[in-house]
């Protein structure tokens, strides 16, 4: 029995796309709570997810503080309506976005993905999202621009992580146009079919699965269209450390600690460790995007 | 404060290491019952280094708590020494066993390319000897003067042990900092400090 939190008392037409619910899946869905009928996925792993209770309780969100723990504990006090995602930058139609209407037509799909943290724990994730490239369609990319940069809310009074000097808040994230285009990656805005609990990134949050949890970024309310290779938060902190790709490789040490291995989330105290695998586990998918590059040097 | 001292002689060291085991029992209580949270390695690991951390500092306490407050808890300082080496143990065994499940060539690799793992390897080993020799018997074959020039070691231990700690953080902020800054103050405090004179007033 989990306690009550937002989802709970939140309509699913927030963030779901109600015609889409009512053409696709009909009377008999909106009559079943349970939203058992997700339109599945390609790209979706068949490992099993994690228990909702572990996604929601192991969380890296130093807005919230810096134990995994934290998150869980201090993230109620977020609020995540209404909200907005500025978008601009090399845009045909720049402007503050509601989250309504950003969800608006949305592909909505449930998206079973690894998730691999740089801390070299991992977990199986099912999102609930669509793809970024069909926002980024929607405001028109220009043809100058060459990355999209991201940023996390800023609201020290309801983060309180960010009352501290730990990090050069807001947290900044950042992708090449051509992995913000692939259709691995997305915006999401849910977990387990209900809308994404706040410790995980409520109400709109990128997944990029082939690459090290931090570049996912959580609780977005601006994206740019950009020339440049954008700014990113740990980047900018220890750049010998956190590359700007970030792409899981089992080759590529972290300075600190190994990537070649990574204990999973929730597989008890006597499962070991599991081989790392290239681009977690997407290689077949993205490889190409890196074609000719030197990935010991674009880490 | 002499009533303090009077009721601390009287306590058994044997009762401060049954205290002291508190939290390890606890620690195997919750990975027992499966009460260690979603990465319980992670947890079991963590949490015996910090305890380890946490009675280093009270094994440095000791000294300036006799010296600034007149507080004699001497007689259990070998026992809160043998309690850190306990705890840090473990805190390597359940690295080497549950965390890298035995794979040698990522546990050789650590050890000679991650510096905060150097850092506390030599940490440990530095705490081998001072273990070793924390009874009377080797203290009466190593002589009080050997002796305790040995175990002014701990002071290295220490630093080691607040750096490994520190290098670990990803982020310059919290119980690492907090830990380090306690240990550092402790062994300041262990200076030659001039005698104060008597007021003129």
């Amino acid at each position: 029995m989990r306690p009550l939190n937002w989802s709970d008392v939140t309509p699913k037409s927030l963030f779901l796309n109600r015609r889409q619910l009512i053409a696709g899946a009909g009377a008999a869905l909106l009559a079943s709570p349970a939203l058992a009928e997700y339109a599945k996925s390609k790209y979706s792993t068949d490992e099993a997810p994690n228990p909702l209770n572990e996604i929601t309780s192991y969380n890296n969100y130093y807005e919230f503080g810096f134990d995994k723990a934290d998150p869980a504990r201090y993230a109620s006090a977020l609020t995540t309506d209404p909200w907005s995602v500025e978008i601009g930058g090399l845009v045909d139609k720049p402007g503050s976005y509601g989250l309504a209407d950003i969800l608006k037509g949305a592909p909505l799909e449930e998206r079973i993905y690894r998730f691999r943290c740089v801390e070299a724990w991992s977990m199986v994730v099912p999102w609930v999202g669509f793809e970024l490239s069909h926002l980024l369609n929607r405001v028109g990319v220009q043809s100058g621009a060459k990355y999209v940069a991201f940023e996390t809310l800023m609201r020290p009074e309801e983060m309180p992580g960010q009352q501290t000097p730990a990090l050069d808040w807001p947290y900044r994230e950042g992708l090449r146009l051509d992995e913000a285009m692939h259709p691995l990656t997305i915006l999401a805005t849910g977990l387990y079919g209900e809308p994404m609990p706040n410790q995980n990134g409520a109400p709109i949050r990128l997944v990029v699965p082939w690459k090290y949890g931090f570049k996912s970024i959580k609780s977005i309310v601006k994206m740019s269209l950009v020339a440049e290779m954008p700014s990113t938060t740990w980047n900018m902190m220890q750049p010998n450390e956190y590359g700007f790709y970030a792409n899981v490789n089992p080759t590529v040490d972290h300075p600190r600690w190994s990537q070649a291995s990574e204990r999973r989330v929730g597989a008890g105290l006597f499962a070991g460790r599991e081989d790392t695998r290239m681009f977690n586990g997407y290689e077949a998918e993205v490889a190409s995007l890196y074609k000719g590059m030197d990935l010991a040097v674009n880490y | 404060m002499d009533r303090v001292n009077a009721f601390a002689r009287r306590v058994p060291v044997w009762a401060v290491w049954m205290l002291a085991l508190v939290p390890l029992g606890l620690l195997i209580l919750q990975a027992v019952t499966n009460n260690l949270g979603p990465d319980p390695v992670k947890t079991l690991e963590r949490d015996l280094g910090d305890w380890g951390i946490k009675f280093l500092i009270l094994c440095l306490a000791v000294t300036p708590l006799r010296r600034f407050a007149g507080l004699n808890l001497i007689k259990f300082r070998r026992a809160l020494g043998l309690i850190t080496f306990t705890y840090v143990a473990l805190h390597l065994a359940v690295w080497v066993s549950l965390d890298l499940a035995f794979r040698w060539a990522e546990i050789g690799a650590d050890l000679v390319k991650r510096p905060y793992i150097i850092v506390g390897m030599a940490g440990f080993v530095l705490m081998i000897p001072l273990a070793i020799t924390s009874s009377n018997a080797a203290i009466r074959r190593l002589g009080g003067l050997n002796w305790r020039r040995l175990h002014k070691a701990t002071y290295a231990v220490a630093v080691l042990g607040a750096l490994h700690f520190v290098m670990i953080s990803k982020v310059w902020w919290g119980d690492a900092l907090l830990h380090a800054a306690i240990l550092l103050l402790l062994l300041v405090l262990r200076l030659p400090f001039p005698q104060r004179k008597a007021s003129l007033a």
